[in-house]
């Protein structure tokens, strides 16, 4: 069945423009009547609540963490796009546009894409505006680097702190709004239930995390910003307490989950050091602006120093195999390079598990004191994680699980299939296809939270005109007692087996059945196993003290019990795209030389599932990937 | 390795605490601390035990929730470090490591090493923040900044907002955590519209929420994990000043 995404008519340039003006509005006066839950604080939230109080509108924004300053965001490194053409290097909204749909490999929707590119020059003036201090020349003026995926410099940074000085921009505008009033913080409160009623989503059933309170909140509007979904693979370069149980719990309460298979392998993170790992760190893809990736060419040369292997016999893969794009190939085609040289045994490190990201020329050429401006933050946390001096000796490098395309299934409005429920930032499914551009997640959030919902909720609440629901429905009461039964349920297990061992099992097996390749035969085992592994958690777990206290191990749990759900979706859905693109690369689906081949006949479409209940399969319904612009082309970085 | 943790452990503000101690064995020099607190909660987990509540989200240094005073000192002896980045190689095998939650009055503990650090929110809703609403801003280069400003502003802003600066403080003293977003802010042309009332009303609301005054012994910056040294307080006391000079007063100030 095809879904409509409201993609409003006219020419791609001006679809944004037009139908800003054409958006019904809200009387200043009227925008008091209305409550709206934003849950998560960080790029997209704490921007969507900050300018929805603004607007008017009573906003209450939820954070599991203690201060709405700590969302995930704030360790985003690397920068920010925005199409600026700062560098006069024939950066433009089209270029930017066109790079971000290759990059997506041809299955991001493209109007949203547009509209993006076209915001994203608003972004970066509304975030000086507010203070963030952005790396500038000595001329005074913004200064850009490169990112991957794109031939021009168009990144905006601080330091290798772009996101936290984004975040507490945004965290400051939501602090502004908190004084004045017009918006209210609940910290350490984390969604475990959306309340939907007569189709509409209502409201909320929330979880105090120091009191262990149940309670439930109603709103005329939920916005669900509450990031991605890469923790589900126990090791991810996603904070230890992201989760994916308020897009989870939205999906069982009808919202369709949108290409759940997209998933982003990150090609430069600090290799796993041992089964103690807790997660895994990130090395910012901008280091590769100057730091060449190798390996040995020959294997007997891995086990060697690197400092001892001379310049002919080093491979420098991705300049070898990408040479227009070099270190800076998108990160899809790195990580699969990397896991490609790793494979056939010229990997470095334990295991034979890593590559070199090597400073050595750029020291040489421009010095350890540029490097120390550019990346000093980023060398120090990888001397603390590492123990190892990378000013001297390469890093060691090797892709980890990173980020998440899919996400609910938004409209042209980020409006889900349910009325009254918006998704916003890494929560939605969007804007990046197959494959998200490195310094394009920032932008997206930033561009969703300040510049694309206030105007499309304010249509919803004009246009559609939803009736008023009491905070003493039924609906409610229904809902907390839900939540009540599973957390009850959750501790009276008493089993033998840890939440985390349940979680790192889970790990291991999307790890290798629908990581960076995936197969027909892998994914139909993953299948088969991770409903018997749900069963052994809900018959065998054990976990520890009360619902009526702060009690991390309930909340795990809780989370834990999601993601064996969720992880059946995403395989499914892997399993269903018998094709390679992007991140998701099918082995029975390979070119010659052995990169992904996509299957446009079949697949240019957006894969949105509805829950149809527990015990029931999902139903498809595929929104139809129209391209009045970009051309599908076969993606080449060589 | 082998090593023993001592744990402040308190299952609520009003509830007496106690140290306890704890096996840590068969961890590894490549373990960061707060992994060798893990494997001690899901040992007790596994036993039946209460595990230990601490807060930590990144792992990476860069969110601010990790808050555990090692050995006598806030986020542990590393320079420049938070404790989820601090790894067990800078220990003795055999050691026993000694952990408590951050003891400050503004900062009331919830649970183990878990406290509440709301106050600081509060302090940045008074006036940490430029006033400018979403849309409207003029173009990023309209107004040039020089270079040395915006290093010395982004040299301030680094602050994780950790709250390490007031546990190692005898005074529990915030001057640090304020200077830093004073500062951060002053140095740059858009928030030098509203300085004056910015600061007023931050120390203020700093004084309100119960932290002592500054006595520059210098301990919040040795502790701070994100380096950020003294002048900034330097700074903000001018600035303080300043804002009196030019006429406002504290008590106008929110």
């Amino acid at each position: 069945m095809p879904i409509d995404a409201h993609i409003p008519s006219g020419p791609l340039e001006r679809k944004w423009e037009r139908h800003k003006s054409d958006l019904e509005l809200v009387h200043p006066r009227n925008k008091r009547k209305y409550d709206v839950l934003v849950v998560g604080s960080g790029l997209s939230g704490a921007a969507a609540a900050a300018t929805l109080a603004e607007l008017g509108y009573r906003v209450k924004c939820f954070c599991f963490q203690d201060s709405a300053r700590r969302a995930h965001s704030i360790a985003a490194q690397g920068g920010i796009n925005a199409a600026k053409n700062c560098c006069n290097d024939g950066d433009s909204v089209s270029r930017l546009f066109r790079d971000t749909i290759k990059g997506g490999d041809f299955r991001s929707r493209e109007a949203n894409v547009y509209r993006l590119a076209q915001i994203s020059v608003d972004i970066i003036d509304q975030c000086v505006a507010q203070g963030v201090p952005f790396a500038r020349e000595y001329g005074g003026l913004l200064q850009n680097r490169s990112f991957g995926g794109a031939q021009v410099s168009r990144t905006f940074y601080a330091r290798g702190q772009t996101g936290q000085q984004l975040l507490l921009g945004a965290y400051q505008a939501l602090s502004r709004q908190i004084s004045l009033g017009n918006a209210r913080m609940f910290s350490r409160t984390e969604m475990l239930d959306l309340v939907v009623i007569d189709g509409q989503a209502k409201g909320i059933v929330v979880r105090d995390l120091v009191s262990g309170e149940i309670a439930s909140h109603a709103g005329d509007a939920v916005v669900l910003a509450t990031g991605g979904y890469a923790n589900m693979f126990y090791l991810s370069t996603n904070a230890k307490g992201c989760n994916a149980t308020a897009a989870w719990r939205a999906y069982r309460r009808g919202a369709f989950f949108a290409n759940p298979c997209f998933t982003q392998i990150h090609p430069t993170c600090i290799p796993v050091g041992g089964e103690h790992q807790s997660k895994l760190t990130l090395m910012s893809e901008s280091l590769r602006n100057d730091g060449r990736v190798w390996v040995p060419r020959r294997r007997e040369d891995c086990a060697k120093a690197p400092g001892s292997i001379p310049e002919e016999d080093r491979d420098y893969y991705l300049e070898r195999k990408y040479p227009s794009f070099g270190n800076l190939a998108p990160r899809d085609i790195a990580s699969r390079a990397t896991k490609e040289v790793c494979d056939a045994g010229r990997g470095v490190g334990p295991g034979g598990l890593g590559v070199y990201l090597d400073f050595g020329d750029a020291i040489r050429q421009m010095g350890i004191e540029t490097m120390r401006e550019r990346y000093g933050n980023l060398f120090e946390m990888y001397e603390r994680i590492r123990g190892e001096n990378a000013y001297e000796v390469p890093m060691r490098m090797y892709p980890a699980m990173h980020y998440t395309m899919g996400g609910l299934w938004v409209d042209y409005h980020l409006m889900s299939n349910l009325p009254g429920l918006f998704v916003i930032g890494e929560a939605n499914f969007s804007d990046h296809g197959a494959n998200r551009l490195g310094a394009s997640g920032l932008m997206q959030g930033l561009a969703d939270g300040y510049f694309i919902l206030p105007y499309t909720i304010g249509h919803y609440f004009a246009s559609g005109r939803p009736s008023k629901t009491p905070a003493d429905h039924p609906g409610f009461a229904a809902a907390e007692a839900g939540v009540k039964a599973r957390l009850a349920r959750l501790l009276s297990v008493q089993g033998k087996r840890t939440v985390t061992s349940f979680h790192r099992e889970l790990g291991r097996l999307l790890w290798n059945d629908c990581g960076m390749t995936r197969s027909e035969a892998g994914l139909r085992e993953a299948l088969g196993r991770i409903p018997e592994l749900r069963a052994e958690f809900w018959g065998d777990v054990r976990v520890s003290g009360s619902g009526g206290e702060m009690n991390a191990d309930l909340e795990r749990a809780n989370q834990v019990a999601d993601y064996l759900e969720l992880s059946e979706l995403v395989c499914r859905d892997a399993l269903m795209r018998g094709e390679s693109c992007g991140g998701h690369f099918r082995t029975e689906s390979v070119t010659e030389d052995g990169e992904a081949r996509r299957d446009d006949a079949q697949f240019a479409f957006v894969a949105a599932w509805e829950c149809r209940g527990a015990d029931r399969e999902p139903m498809l319904h595929k929104e139809p990937l129209v391209y009045e612009e970009a051309r599908m082309s076969t993606r080449s970085y060589r | 390795m082998h090593l023993s943790l001592r744990v402040w452990r308190q299952k609520s503000a009003s509830a007496p605490g106690r140290f306890e101690t704890y096996e840590a064995r068969h961890v590894s020099p490549d373990m960061s601390l707060l992994e060798a607190l893990d494997g001690v909660n899901e040992d007790l987990i596994a036993s039946g035990g209460d595990p230990i509540a601490f807060d930590s989200d990144c792992r990476e240094g860069i969110c601010g929730a990790c808050s555990v005073v090692i050995d006598g000192i806030p986020h542990g002896s590393r320079h420049g470090t938070t404790a989820c980045q601090l790894h067990l190689r800078h220990f003795r095998d055999g050691a026993t490591i000694t952990l408590e939650p951050w003891r400050a009055r503004p900062f009331p503990l919830i649970k183990d090493l878990v406290v509440d650090r709301h106050a600081f929110d509060r302090i940045i809703e008074a006036g940490g923040y430029v006033s400018v609403k979403t849309g409207g801003a003029p173009d990023g280069n309209a107004i040039p900044i020089p270079k040395t400003n915006v290093d010395r502003a982004m040299d301030a802003a680094v602050c994780i907002g950790c709250g390490a600066c007031v546990a190692a403080c005898k005074n529990a003293s915030a001057m640090l955590f304020v200077a830093s977003k004073v500062s951060h802010l002053s140095l740059l042309p858009q928030g030098r519209v509203e300085r004056e009332r910015r600061v007023l009303a931050m120390v203020r609301a700093m004084d309100d929420a119960g932290f002592g005054g500054c006595t520059v012994t210098g301990s919040c910056e040795a502790v701070c994990p994100k380096n950020i040294r003294i002048d900034v307080i330097a700074r903000m006391n001018r600035e303080y000043g300043r804002a009196l000079l030019k006429g406002g007063s504290p008590e106008l100030a929110l």
